[in-house]
């Protein structure tokens, strides 16, 4: 094996070479990379997850669908696809705080969050969360799970895919579900971080 | 495989770095490398667990310090070649000239509306890999079972740090495609994946384990067998 580290400018290289043969079989064409790639940065992202977030916040019965089948559930929305075929909401009590990882790859829930940030896909997080999360947490995020909370980490190790519901901040009674949604943070839905603090 | 991939709960490669913010895509080249995974699938170059094996044999050191995207160019690349779907050394001359033109033009070509037509169905409805199947599922909620000790030098989702670790099934998800198969180009066969807790002590153990805390890890059937009393009771009736 020779385990050369390309810079930036030889990947570029390689890669519109690659686009260039793949181009010519007709795999693809500029025109439909150009769409999916406005898809995920405009269009699919965590403000998905949060409008969801934010209904299970404001509806018993839609949290109760949610919990027994996020995908359905979620359709309800209008929310549904690639990598999120199958989604299971995993929901922050008292009594535990839920993570997500795919420590074997990057695996996450397109559909509500997204693509990944890179650190999510990177070796560090995959490598420590499921070893030291409470540690993870608060040397990396700046967020603190009292020791009398369960920290439960799921790794995606297959096609289901999972994400957090975050507890409902106090204070927020009677408010929308647009204004609920504003507090709902990706981190949270990864648990790596809290919802948006509530101005008192 | 026992591959560096397999990172859960290595030591000694440094903190978790959050960047306050970034990008979807932080280069040109990794907006056209997005978009390979589901185009390239449409073309049968691979499904998704082959996709993953193909990143899961890219050489050690590049793997941990190259950029994410370049994981996907690999796998494109490896399948492509396998298939006989591209000339690696025609990727090779195609290369060096990009590099010393980097502004050269792509081939032209006309847009394909059923390529347009493909990425507006599968981004909204995706590929499940849930499968029907009748093959009864060995375990229920509640059992406490084991994972094995087998370590397949193909694509597996066994991780190590699961290996022989006892735990209790926690959910059932039906039935889906068995990765152990179809990531080594076997085929699909389904088979029953459940969720399995796991406690900090009994992965890492009492003296080093955090506190407090578990690991929920998903198996399919073949990866586990019951321990703790059913399988003792069980043992039992032999006897």
């Amino acid at each position: 094996m020779s385990a050369k580290i390309r810079t930036q400018e030889e990947i570029a290289a390689r890669v519109k070479a690659l686009e260039s043969m793949l181009i010519e079989q007709g795999v693809m064409t500029t025109q439909a990379i150009d769409r999916m790639v406005e898809i995920y940065e405009h269009e699919v992202g965590p403000q998905l997850g949060a409008k969801v977030v934010a209904k299970a916040w404001s509806d018993p019965e839609f949290k109760a669908r949610l919990v027994e089948d996020a995908s359905e559930a979620c359709k309800e929305l209008g929310i549904s696809g690639l990598q999120g075929e199958d989604m299971f909401v995993v929901e922050n009590t008292d009594d535990v705080h839920n993570i997500i990882v795919c420590t074997l790859c990057s695996c996450y829930p397109w559909p509500v969050l997204g693509l990944p940030p890179n650190w999510y896909k990177d070796p560090q997080y995959r490598a420590a969360i499921t070893r030291e999360p409470r540690k993870v947490l608060s040397d990396s995020f700046d967020f603190t799970v009292p020791e009398s909370v369960e920290v439960r980490v799921w790794d995606s190790s297959s096609e289901m895919r999972y994400w957090v519901l975050p507890q409902r901040p106090a204070g927020t009674d009677g408010w929308s579900e647009e204004r609920l949604a504003e507090l709902v943070t990706r981190d949270s839905m990864i648990g790596v971080g809290p919802v948006a603090q509530v101005a008192s | 495989m026992n591959g560096v991939f397999d990172l859960a709960g290595t030591d000694g490669i440094g903190p978790v770095i959050v960047p306050e913010h970034e990008p979807v895509f932080r280069a040109a080249w990794e907006k056209a490398v997005f978009p390979m995974f589901a185009m390239c699938f449409r073309a049968g170059f691979f499904g998704v667990d082959e996709f993953r094996h193909g990143i899961e044999l890219i050489d050690p050191a590049v793997y941990l310090k190259s950029p994410y995207y370049e994981h996907w160019v690999h796998t494109v690349e490896h399948f492509g070649e396998k298939l006989g779907k591209l000339d690696m050394a025609e990727l090779d001359r195609r290369t060096a000239h990009y590099l010393a033109k980097p502004e050269a033009p792509l081939p032209q070509h006309q847009d394909d509306p059923e390529l347009l037509a493909f990425v507006e169905a599968v981004v909204p409805v995706g590929a499940t890999a849930k499968r029907e199947s009748d093959k009864a599922a060995r375990f229920k909620v509640g059992d406490i079972v084991r994972v094995d000790r087998s370590a397949p030098k193909g694509h597996t989702r066994r991780a190590r740090y699961i290996r022989g670790a006892v735990g209790e099934v926690v959910l059932a998800h039906g039935t889906f495609i068995y990765p152990d198969t179809a990531g080594n180009g076997l085929g699909e066969h389904p088979e029953h994946v459940y969720t399995v807790r796991f406690t900090n002590e009994e992965l890492w153990g009492a003296e080093h384990a955090e506190p407090n805390g578990s690991v929920c890890f998903d198996v399919w059937d073949p990866y586990i067998e019951l321990a703790g009393p059913a399988a003792a009771n069980a043992e039992g009736a032999v006897a």
